[in-house]
């Protein structure tokens, strides 16, 4: 089976090529239905892969498969290969798990859409660009599968270029935004890789992780912190979360999947497969653990104040992509893993309930406009609720589980980051509820949206109720001390955490955790359900707050001022000045020259005879002069 | 004896004359005497020459001019006239129908 | 100065007047007359070169021939009298007078050098340029140019006849011939 392997990325291939050839005349449910069984079969490859692992014993659990010879040029040997390990398997399930489910739910919410090829087409090639990046056993195939995510990306976010609103300004500027914001990223893993390969001669992982003692330590932090400037860009944290909020313009299933379930979590897997020089650079380490800490504050706190149910979603997204984060920083790669797995199942939940409503209420999205939406779509309203019950982290969802593991090991290293991610996660809970109030509970503010409100067919609900069930079972992946499967099963990939603490302080610190998360849930009942006098007073006395949040603490205006300005004065002077004025300015001068010296030289043949006369005369007059005195 | 060399730039100044009225008439008539004239001056060369190098070859060359010369303008002037039956200035400056 | 030199001097003079005068004059009947001057002088200059066949071809051809020739078409056609250059084209004049000083010294400088001296009877080696020995020259030495001029002027004769026939009604191309440039 292992031999097999690429079987798990020729699935998605085969998906997209068969759609994109023959999808113009398999019609509408056909193209779906083939792409969800491409990931579909993808899943049951990876799950094949997943038994074939369990057979080996631990420390062999780590196998390569190579395809081909990709590059071979002098010393520069790169391989397509695969390497499937407990990490590498781990991904290709979630994304293919998740992928499927989601493939599904699109078949329902794409049902009206009339460019559907397109979008199954593109959804699949994602899936296989993402299966690159997990599985590939070199830096450059995992470049590869990075900017395949990230075009992907583009082109889904932009899916509906033609439109523009008021929330998300024009959809195409959307995924120009970012893939130009994940472009600064990539530049720095292209450097990390020309750096690592200068240093140690291969970009294979294996070889890498052999020689990194051979890196001095500048060059190793050096390398480091380029991977994470890339991390950065694809997962959203400071400074190059800016693109996933405008992200939200996408199609909602593209949301789930690219924004919140696997794409955004590529930036995590490259740090936890890359662990031996995180571990080697502990002053890099320590600054992604700072990044994500800042990170997770910083967006909830501008998912405090966003009224766009998604675009609420999306500042969650990139919070928790900041524990996550965060872990990897304090070298709980495990827990980050477990947390990023919990996440993808919470987030692809509560995005694809959103779908939902924003499918029964006909594309409306703001949450001022909603209320009491549990009357008209009952499911989906309690579907949301345990999506947003994981993601606050109340006791013993899998949200709970994680998240407290990563605080756990960020306490042992850091009490500052711990308190920041604690704080955050009581921001976490009020925020989440926040949301779950105003749309589902209280009065309905719109009655003619109300009542037009319905709920979704029974596609848009099945892969929710899939989901739901693993948010709130997850944590039975990684119970700690007492059943910490996911721990061991991904040891020989990301190596084990040293835990000095003892029981009791987990203990402790995961009973803060839980009531932490009721009380961010009280708070949110207490300001907008009861609507209690000491709750608004509260609001009140934090209302000056509310422009800088609402203006993302003016991050964005500072890069338009001091990035995006200036380039976009340089490109209009380039066209403007360069291109128009000196080099057209240059080749119009060849010409006028010429059309000046044609016209002077045409005055030589006007057809009149004495200027022949003339001509001849000067003719004869040289020649004699040359033949008397030459 | 008269030396070669008078002959010979009475016939270079004869020749620059003529070749300046050429430039200078405006009717074709009297440009065709100049020309007539220049042709005339190396004519002169032609002689003076002959009886410096002795033999006759430079005579009887300018026997052949004369006889081309007097072709030459018997056609010249037979082309002026029937050039003058749709236009009747002789004014080379207005003589360019042959212009596109 | 000896007399011959003298005379040559008289005669040149008189020959470069006439050819001034034949550019310079307004009306072309006194361009004509005055080259009919320069062509007369030209004949006694070559009875002085020893080359007296050639000074009488030359009254014959040149004056009794392309001279009157010129005056009947000066009689037909006329011309009118203030004909230098037009004023648009008043810098030619200029370029042509500065151009005509140029040649002018080129040719001088050129003629002035000495040559090789004179033989000492070069009027006998020409055999005087009498009919004779110019007419044996040609016949001999010379058939095959003679012919060929002969022919010329046989060519030239045909073309001045069919350039001098007046247009017939039933032709269109000389319809078309009748119009002027400014296709009236």
């Amino acid at each position: 089976m292992l031999d097999y392997a690429w079987l798990v990325l020729a699935f998605p291939a085969a998906g997209a090529l068969l759609n994109t050839f023959l999808g113009g005349s398999l019609g509408r449910r056909a193209v779906g239905w083939l792409a969800s069984g491409a990931v579909a079969l993808a899943f049951l490859a990876s799950l094949g892969l997943f038994a074939q692992l369990m057979g080996l014993p631990g420390h062999e659990r780590s196998v390569t498969v190579h395809l081909w010879d990709w590059i071979r040029v002098g010393t520069f040997q790169v391989p397509a290969a695969l390497l499937v390990d407990p990490l590498s398997v781990t991904m290709a399930l979630v994304v293919t798990g998740v992928g499927t489910l989601i493939h599904v739910y699109s078949v329902g919410y794409m049902a009206e859409e009339p460019r559907y090829q397109r979008y199954f087409v593109y959804l699949n090639f994602f899936v296989l660009a993402m299966l690159v990046l997990v599985l590939s056993d070199n830096f450059l195939g995992m470049y590869v599968g990075w900017e395949g995510v990230g075009l992907a990306s583009y082109l889904l976010i932009g899916f509906w270029f033609d439109r523009r609103d008021a929330s998300y300004g024009y959809y195409a500027d959307a995924g120009k935004k970012a893939f130009l914001v994940n472009r600064v990223g990539d530049f720095g893993m292209a450097l990390a890789i020309m750096i690592l390969w200068t240093g140690l001669g291969s970009v294979t992982f294996l070889e890498v992780f052999a020689g990194v003692e051979k890196l001095a330590a500048g060059t190793l932090t050096l390398a480091s912190l380029l991977l994470l400037l890339a991390a950065t860009g694809k997962s959203a944290q400071i400074p190059l979360y800016v693109w996933l909020p405008d992200a939200m313009a996408g199609p909602t299933p593209v949301s789930a999947l690219i924004h919140a379930a696997t794409m955004v979590t590529a930036g995590i897997y490259m740090i936890a497969r890359t662990y031996p020089l995180w571990e080697a650079a502990p002053a890099a380490s320590a600054v992604a653990a700072w990044v994500g800490g800042l990170t997770a504050l910083l967006a909830a706190t501008m998912a405090l104040v966003q009224v766009d149910l998604k675009k609420i979603l999306a500042y969650s997204t990139i919070s928790q992509l900041g524990y996550m984060m965060l872990g990897v920083g304090v070298g709980a790669y495990a827990f980050a893993i477990f947390h990023l797995i919990t996440h993808a199942f919470f987030k692809a939940l509560l995005f694809l309930a959103a779908g939902n409503v924003m499918h029964g209420l006909h594309g409306e999205l703001d949450i001022r406009r909603m209320g009491n939406l549990r009357a008209r779509m009952p499911q989906t309203a309690r579907l949301f609720t345990v999506g947003a019950l994981a993601l606050a982290g109340f006791p013993l969802t899998s949200g709970f589980f994680s998240k407290d593991s990563i605080l756990f090991a960020a306490f042992e290293r850091s009490p500052a980051l711990y308190g920041l991610g604690l704080f955050t996660a009581l921001l976490t809970a009020f925020y989440s509820f926040r949301a779950v109030f105003l749309a589902f509970w209280g009065r309905e503010r719109d009655p003619d949206l109300f009542a037009r409100a319905h709920e979704s067919p029974a596609i848009m609900r099945g892969p929710l109720w899939i989901l739901a069930g693993l948010a709130l079972a997850g944590g039975g992946l990684n119970l700690p001390r007492v059943l910490p499967l996911l721990e061991h099963w991904l040891e020989p990939a990301v190596g084990a955490l040293e835990i000095h603490a003892g029981l009791g302080l987990e203990m402790t610190l995961m009973a803060v955790g839980g009531l932490v998360a009721l009380a961010g849930i009280y708070l949110a009942h207490a300001r907008y359900v009861q609507e209690a006098a000491w709750a608004q007073g509260l609001a009140q006395g934090l209302a000056p707050l509310r422009p800088l949040l609402e203006r993302g603490w003016y991050v964005e205006d500072l890069y338009r001022a001091a990035v995006v300005e200036p380039l976009w004065a340089l490109a209009r002077f380039s066209a403007q000045v360069v291109d128009r004025g000196i080099i057209d300015g240059t080749v119009n001068l060849v010409g006028q020259l010429h059309l000046l010296a044609s016209d002077g030289l045409r005055r030589l043949q006007n057809g009149l005879i004495p200027t022949y006369a003339l001509s001849l005369f000067v003719g004869v007059v040289v020649a004699v002069l040359y033949f008397v005195f030459g | 004896m008269v030396p070669t060399s008078y002959y010979l730039i009475l016939s270079g100044v004869i020749f620059a004359i003529g070749a300046v009225g050429v430039l200078v008439r405006r009717n074709a008539l009297i440009i065709f005497m100049c020309v007539e004239m220049m042709l005339n001056s190396v004519n002169l060369t032609l002689v003076a020459l002959s009886r410096q190098w002795g033999n006759l070859d430079g005579q009887v060359f300018v026997f052949m001019v004369m006889a081309v010369a007097a072709a030459e303008v018997a056609v010249g002037l037979a082309l002026l006239i029937a050039n003058t039956r749709h236009q009747e200035s002789i004014n080379i400056d207005e003589i360019h129908l042959l212009k596109w | 100065m000896s007399l011959s030199v003298l005379f040559f001097v008289l005669v040149a003079g008189v020959s470069l007047a006439a050819a001034v005068g034949v550019v310079v004059s307004r009306q072309p009947v006194h361009s004509a007359l005055f080259l009919l001057t320069n062509f007369a002088m030209l004949a006694v200059l070559y009875v002085t070169l020893a080359a007296q066949f050639l000074a009488a071809v030359q009254v014959i051809v040149y004056a009794g021939g392309i001279v009157v020739l010129i005056l009947f078409v000066i009689m037909l056609i006329g011309g009118d009298t203030n004909d230098f250059v037009a004023p648009q084209r008043s810098w030619t004049r200029v370029t042509a007078l500065g151009l005509g000083i140029l040649l002018l010294a080129g040719l001088l400088y050129s003629f002035a050098q000495r040559l090789q001296p004179l033989p000492p009877n070069p009027e006998d080696l020409v055999q005087g340029g009498v009919p004779q020995a110019v007419g044996t020259a040609l016949f001999t030495r010379f058939i095959l140019p003679f012919e060929v001029v002969a022919f010329l002027l046989l060519v030239a004769l045909i073309g001045a006849l069919i350039l001098g026939r007046p247009p017939t009604s039933d032709d269109p191309e000389a319809a078309l011939l009748q119009q002027d440039s400014t296709g009236r």
